[in-house]
């Protein structure tokens, strides 16, 4: 691509340009003169490191961090040092870094220590749609939150300066929808400022019980200065709309939701928040009294209306507007509709609607993953998966994945499930490699040492798939593409204090099987390490395709059970069924399907008959 | 504070067919041409050949992101089943542009029932462009292939697409030129002047890319009850059966002796009876009106 991703390359003076919310973010820390930038990729959060990446390393240090928390201490070490530093992740992560960030909040920053979490509202590719913003009303961090994508860019820079300011982590909060929608913006140039010097004070830098009590007020304190000072900055603003409207209702709102609500009513009077906590102390009692009635307008949670309604104000909210799922226009003119603020809309022609094809999303053609749970599936095995593209093949026809909780569960969930003595099945851990690099090491460290019986099954493709290709340690590649130390995963495994263990080649479906049943078979912790790149990144792999001999399939299905998106039914029946065709271009001629063929109908196209190819 | 209305243009498709591409050209175009766009889509899940849709929304002043349901002027669809996912979202008067190619998931080809055909969308272009204001339906997956290069389809779409908008021709090509990998710049130019070329002359019914052949029925089958018949003295425990059953319907019991363990799910397909090295399988399909008889 010439353009989007690609292009930020460093223009000094102010021009319009398309971004995405990610980019606009990216761009928003490189220009506030940001340092260090460390992140784990998290859809929808992954691209703001990818972004950085391709400002010029002289300016910033950007790097994939090996999980969160490693990411957000990187950045907090660099605060210490006195630069501007950065984190992002996605909302999830923050579960993980949350620790640091609890008691950086009472330590503040040096330099200005900014977090970018984005949410994941309607769960478009994630385990949850937890809110960041009650995240940081618990830390006492406050939260910014942009609606579009030249706010993305203005708020992060913003941040910084809070940060500083106030002493203080900063949370900037994207969502998917900001993360992933591109935006026409005006971007800036770079600023900036010396580094200042390591602050030697263990009083403020040292979390003991001592000091932690002598910071805890001081956080408290600066909650109601940031309020007001995001109203003196113009992030917090009023919109009371044309002179002489006769709509007596108001709105508060903040985020994406902002141009949800505008879409439905352009001029009504609203109150937007540049974060919801912390929020200003006289700026919404005196909006409130302006107005007969105030809706807030939030996505997830009522964290605006709750933190209102503690002080006494009248407000409404969740009552019309639901806590789940993603804001939409739709839903804003449907909350309206409830409350009486809007008429309903007129019957008209009903839209034509038919029933939709059902099309999940699939592991790839030639994934390597698909194997392996075919295996599992065969072998009746009990399946603790974990997070990642594998957790597709929970569905029909692999149908191979019992639970999945967390980034690194899997693991330790199989050992509980071994040491609860119900299980009869063989109990199985799968993880990629990029899960089992960021939270696996530590529960296959216990399972060990508590000497559980289960087989940990560590499907390394060489890449973070789900969030389209980042290097990890185990890929030997740094994010800016640099050779770099490549983690040998047996030897760790060996080193941890595992016996068993053995590499497989994922492609040799006959192998796989039988590794799989004597691995199953060890008592004690069990690892197996297949070994096959994924099909999409870092390189797409595409080999010459296979094609089907009509003539030679019995319409067994047996290919069919591997879910690959390359194979279809085609229009010719044998024995009552479908008989199957292979899509040319989808196809990168991995062989698997032709090994689970028994009549052999499956072969390269290239030495089909002329006709068939 | 709101200028004119805003163009809405939604674009569908599947993963792997360059949705975002498509609608990454539209978004720069305005951009290019003094416009205020946005342009919102969800990356992660959406790829793997599941379902993909982008919002593209260009005019004075814009505020959501996405288009609200009954406000898309333009719905360009990279295939047929997608294209009547979203068929609910176009106003009335709307304008639908899509590419008639099946793309057939294997959700789509699960029910291993004999006589059981896909369940993928059975309205036809034509019955489908009756309902629309302004339709263009036709082959773009097969036109692209003519052209030598079946992953030109989006480019197609794309000159079919610059018809209904008011953009010239060269702004399109300029910014597709740079969008596309360098060496399929001349195969894109000839993909866009035809996509073009079928609206402009769609009146005239260019076959034979006007509408995609019919899908062929599924047969008239007997439902047939399987019956495996196991010798259990001939089975050695090879688990060969057990390992290549498609229907997973086989296991060893504890002697070590194959059984059938999911009697509904074999669909009589004789795998295990071929593969048996030692023929201790068969298998006999008995007609169901007989076996409800019994």
């Amino acid at each position: 691509m010439a353009f989007g991703a690609t292009d930020t390359d460093i223009a000094t003076e102010s021009e319009a340009r398309a971004m995405t919310g990610n980019e606009a973010i990216a761009r928003g820390v490189w220009e506030a003169g940001a340092k260090v930038a460390a992140a784990y990729p998290g859809t929808p959060s992954t691209e703001i490191l990818e972004a950085l990446a391709l400002y010029p390393e002289d300016d910033i240090a950007a790097q994939w961090s090996i999980n969160e928390k490693v990411a957000l201490d990187t950045a907090i070490g660099a605060s210490f040092g006195g630069v501007r530093a950065f984190a992002a992740m996605k909302h999830v992560g923050l579960n993980v870094a949350a620790d640091a960030l609890m008691s950086q909040s009472y330590i503040g920053a040096n330099g200005g220590l900014v977090i970018a979490v984005c949410d994941d509202p309607g769960i478009h590719s994630s385990q949850n749609e937890q809110d960041t913003r009650l995240f940081a009303r618990m830390a006492l961090v406050p939260v910014l939150e942009p609606s579009d994508q030249q706010e993305a860019l203005d708020y992060t820079r913003l941040a910084f300066e809070v940060s500083e300011r106030f002493d203080t982590p900063v949370i900037l909060r994207g969502s998917t929808r900001l993360s992933h929608s591109r935006g026409k913006i005006w971007t800036g140039s770079r600023s900036t400022d010396e580094p200042k010097p390591f602050l030697e004070r263990p009083d403020k830098n040292v979390m003991i019980p001592a000091h932690a009590r002598a910071r805890h007020p001081v956080a408290l304190e600066r909650e109601r200065l940031i309020g007001d000072w995001l109203v003196e900055a113009g992030l917090t603003r009023r919109e009371d709309g044309p002179d002489g409207a006769t709509d007596r209702v108001g709105y508060i709102t903040a985020g994406p939701a902002y141009t949800y609500l505008r879409e439905i009513l352009p001029d009504a009077p609203v109150l937007k928040l540049g974060a919801s906590y912390p929020l200003p102390t006289g700026l919404i009692e005196e909006f409130v009294a302006s107005y007969d009635r105030v809706l807030v307008v939030e996505e997830l949670e009522g964290v605006i209306e709750e933190s209102v309604r503690v002080r006494g104000i009248a407000v409404e909210g969740k009552a019309y507007f639901p806590r789940t799922g993603e804001l939409s226009p739709e839903m804003v003119r449907a909350g309206l509709v409830a409350a009486g603020v809007l008429a309903p809309p007129e019957k008209t022609e009903a839209p034509i609607e038919f029933e939709p094809l059902i099309r999940p999303p699939l592991l790839c053609a030639g994934c390597p993953h698909s194997t392996c749970y075919l295996a599992l599936r065969s072998a009746n095995a009990r399946v603790m998966g974990d997070i990642g593209c594998y957790t597709l093949a929970v569905v029909e026809p692999l149908s191979a994945i019992d639970t999945c909780v967390a980034m690194g569960s899997g693991i330790a969930n199989a050992a509980g499930l071994a040491k609860a003595g119900t299980e009869s099945k063989p109990i199985v851990a799968t993880i990629g490699d990029s899960t089992f690099m960021h939270s696996g090491i530590t529960p296959l460290i216990d399972a060990v040492y508590n000497n559980a019986n289960i087989t940990v099954f560590i499907l390394d493709n060489h890449i973070t798939a789900m969030t389209g290709g980042q290097d990890h340690p185990g890929t030997g590649k740094t994010l800016r593409g640099k050779e770099t130390h490549k983690v040998d995963y047996e030897a760790l495994v060996r080193a941890i204090g595992v016996t068993w263990v053995q590499q497989i080649d994922s492609y040799d479906v006959a192998n796989v099987q039988r590794v799989l049943g004597d691995a199953i078979d060890h008592r004690g912790v069990s690892v197996i390490i297949s070994d096959r790149p994924c099909v999409l990144d870092p390189v797409r792999i595409k080999g010459p395709a296979m094609t089907v001999v009509p003539d030679d399939c019995t319409a067994c299905q047996a290919c069919m059970n591997l879910g690959c998106p390359a194979i279809t039914w085609s229009d010719e029946w044998h024995d009552g069924r479908h008989r199957v065709e292979i899509d040319q271009t989808l196809c990168i001629g991995c062989s698997l399907c032709a090994q689970l063929c028994a009549p052999g109908g499956i072969i390269p196209a290239a030495d089909a008959p002329v006709a068939l190819s | 504070m709101s200028g004119t209305a805003p163009t809405n243009v939604l674009i569908v498709g599947v993963g792997g067919q360059g949705v975002i591409m498509v609608s990454k050209v539209l978004a720069e175009l305005c951009i290019s041409q003094g416009l205020n766009v946005k342009q919102s889509e969800v990356h992660g899940m959406a790829k793997r050949g599941g379902a993909v849709f982008s919002h593209v929304r260009y005019g004075d002043t814009i505020h959501s992101p996405t288009i609200p349901k009954g406000e898309v002027d333009i719905l360009v669809a990279m295939e047929w089943a997608e294209a009547l996912r979203w068929l609910g979202h176009l106003r009335p008067g709307g304008i639908l542009i899509a590419d008639t190619q099946r793309i057939v998931p294997p959700f789509a080809c699960l029910n291993r029932e004999r006589g059981a055909d896909r369940r993928y969308t059975l309205e036809t272009p034509p019955e489908i462009l009756e309902l629309v204001a302004t339709g263009h339906a036709f082959d773009a997956g097969g036109m692209a292939r003519d052209l030598g290069n079946e992953r030109a389809s989006n480019t197609i779409i794309l000159g079919a697409l610059s018809t209904t908008l008011d953009f010239p021709a060269d702004a399109w090509l300029e910014i597709i030129r740079k969008a596309v990998p360098p060496k399929t710049v001349e195969v894109n130019e000839r993909a866009f002047a035809a996509g073009r070329a079928w609206v402009e002359t769609t009146d005239t019914e260019v076959e034979p890319y006007s509408v995609k052949a019919e899908i062929p029925a599924a047969p008239k089958v007997a439902r047939l009850h399987p019956d495996l018949i196991i010798r259990d003295a001939w089975c050695k425990s090879c688990d060969i059966c057990v390992k290549m059953c498609p229907e997973r319907c086989l296991a060893l019991d504890e002697r070590e002796i194959v059984v059938l363990t999911n009697p509904d799910a074999c669909t009589g397909c004789r795998l295990c009876e071929w593969l048996c090295p030692d023929f201790a399988i068969s298998v006999a399909l008995r007609e169901t009106e007989r076996v409800a008889a019994e």
